[in-house]
């Protein structure tokens, strides 16, 4: 295993633009379909509890979350803004689609908790090269955005 | 900026000065959600908007109130006219709505915010069926899928997909992003749905209308389509409803257009389908595949409950129904029929008489709020009937319950008999 912040250790980043500014860090967790918040997670525990999606069962809070957008009802907006409140929100979202209905979520719990949830949109070629697993840390302020995370010297070391 | 944002924001000295808090603290909050949001969508700068509807006065959770109230507390208030979208609380019916005492206290506090900043209190999904219609051409800031998706189409008004917080902070400060349905070249529409091959009296009840819509969502993802081969005299406002509320949540329909019917597409005329455009054909079967869909019970299963009016019963509906039910027989004991409207709506219904037949045959009114976002129905209730391709599609996973979509005829037949009643002349 890899020890992050060693030497041996490489550094990898991933340039982004921010949509929400904020410094979050935590475990990757890619979901493999559009959420839908509001129906879709829990409230007081981040929980994801629709059962048609690939990652149900899993929980977004304290992740860094990688998704393309949300789906359906813009009552998302309020679920994440409620989930921040209680704790249980990712530590970040990654996108790949300017998503309106999470971002508002994200800045109307800034403005009343001052809690900064960083989102940020990366474009294809940075989504690639993501890793799928480990722990990242996003930056997001209004000079630019990044994903950073290390990479072991050798593979499986 | 970062290197990866293309589009400059230019905003007006009155944008800047209501960001500097030049009109107040609630304001310059607004204000800058505002911004936020056009920097999202890329929008190159902002527009008038001549009104607004408001759907966060939807209870979801202690954020949502705690926004709300930072904005009264700011002294906000809002400057266009504002209707509100229901809320989770019949105010007309108390009791009627079953959630623990702590959480009706924050959905009334959730609605009094509202109130306070100066909106309607409409309480209703339907703001369309009210007084003071947007017009034309005009830029607005709706909020609710289905009153986003009949504005832009029913009336020719012009609103992006607004949702929580940017409803109200649009509101507050006049102002939206120009992006998404403002702009006229992203209203065209992009494919053709060739609908000449379903008969028209199939076209002729709402609920087939439903279905059509959970068929155009499923096809048309986010485009913008345009319907053609559809007799002009089978087109009303409640099917263009019934259709657009169905559209937003099978797919994520904000505009669609009817050739020969909707306001734009009467004014483009022979223009539309634009030339090239992808032609795709939608048959009767189309229909019933997407009937079929919406329905999770069985012909002569046992009905509990029968649930129209959502999105809003309108006052033309109440008139259909009154029609169905003048002859007198009432509705078996062991099912309840709902029907949701708004309180402007059913002060009609009550002076036209409709109202009082639909209660003396036995159907309960729920007025302010909507039967599948809080718990209104019975807990008992297994199997329901509606009208509504928005509500079939919700409900299952909402109210686990199962569900039927069925014409207005075959719901009261239904309600009547106790058991689901199919009538397949209705549908072939």
């Amino acid at each position: 295993m890899s020890r992050p912040g060693t030497d041996l250790a490489r550094e990898s980043r991933v340039a982004a633009e921010s949509l929400c500014p904020g410094v979050g860090c935590g475990e990757l967790l890619w979901l493999d379909e559009p959420l839908s918040l509001w129906g879709g997670t829990d409230l007081a525990t981040g929980m994801i509890t629709d059962v048609h999606h690939p990652q149900h069962g899993l929980s977004i809070a304290g992740r860094v979350l990688v998704m393309s957008a949300s789906r359906g009802s813009s009552s998302s907006t309020s679920v994440l803004a409620e989930q921040i409140r209680a704790g249980v929100a990712p530590a970040a979202i990654v996108l790949s689609s300017r998503d309106a209905i999470i971002t508002l979520g994200a800045l109307a719990a800034a403005e009343v908790y001052e809690v900064w949830l960083p989102i940020v949109l990366v474009d294809e070629h940075g989504r690639t090269a993501l890793p799928r697993s480990g722990p990242v840390a996003v930056v997001a302020t209004d000079a630019g955005a990044s994903v950073t995370w290390n990479t072991p010297p050798f593979p499986n070391d | 900026m970062g290197s990866t944002t293309a589009t400059a924001l230019i905003l007006t000295e009155e944008d800047e000065a209501k960001l500097a808090g030049e009109h107040g603290q609630g304001v310059a909050m607004a204000m800058r959600i505002i911004v936020a949001l056009a920097r999202i969508s890329q929008a190159p700068r902002l527009i008038d908007i001549s009104s607004a509807h408001i759907d966060g006065c939807l209870y979801h959770g202690q954020a949502g109130l705690d926004f709300a109230e930072k904005l009264v507390s700011l002294g906000a208030e809002v400057t266009v006219p504002t209707t509100l979208n229901v809320s989770s609380l019949d105010l007309m019916h108390p009791g009627i709505v079953r959630l623990d005492p702590e959480e009706s206290a924050a959905a009334r506090r959730l609605m009094d915010a509202y109130v306070a900043m100066g909106a309607r209190a409409t309480w209703t999904c339907a703001p369309y069926q009210l007084e003071g219609r947007p017009e034309f051409g005009s830029d607005i800031a709706w909020a609710e899928s289905n009153a986003i998706v009949f504005a832009n189409s029913g009336l020719g008004a012009r609103t992006a997909r607004y949702g929580d917080f940017a409803d109200v902070c649009a509101a507050i400060t006049g102002r939206a992003p120009l992006a998404g349905l403002h702009v006229t070249l992203n209203r065209v529409p992009t494919l053709e749905l060739d609908c000449s091959g379903i008969p028209s009296r199939v076209l002729d009840t709402d609920a087939a209308w439903a279905a059509l819509g959970f068929a155009v969502g499923r096809i048309v993802g986010e485009e913008v389509c345009i319907l053609t081969g559809i007799d002009p005299a089978l087109v009303d406002e409640d099917r263009i409803k019934a259709l657009g509320a169905t559209a937003a949540s099978s797919g994520g329909v904000a505009l669609f257009h009817v050739a020969g019917s909707t306001p734009e597409a009467l004014v483009a005329g022979a223009a539309w389908p634009p030339a090239g455009v992808r032609r795709i054909p939608v048959t009767g079967s189309v229909l019933r595949a997407a009937r079929d869909e919406l329905t999770t019970a069985s012909v002569a299963d046992r009905l509990d409950a029968v649930s129209i009016g959502t999105p809003h019963f309108s006052l033309t509906e109440f008139a259909k129904l009154a029609d169905l039910l003048r002859d007198g027989a009432p509705f078996d004991p062991s099912c309840t029929v709902w029907i949701s409207t708004s309180r402007d709506v059913l002060a009609e219904a009550r002076s036209a008489g409709y109202a009082q037949l639909c209660e003396r045959a036995g159907a309960k009114l729920v007025v302010d709020t909507c039967t599948y976002l809080v718990p209104i129905l019975s807990e008992t209730v297994r199997t329901a009937m509606t009208t509504s391709g928005k509500w079939a599609w919700y409900a299952p996973a909402n109210m686990g319950i199962n569900v039927v979509l069925g014409t207005l005829a075959e719901c009261m037949a239904s309600a009547r008999a106790g058991r689901v009643i199919r009538d397949e002349s209705a549908w072939n």
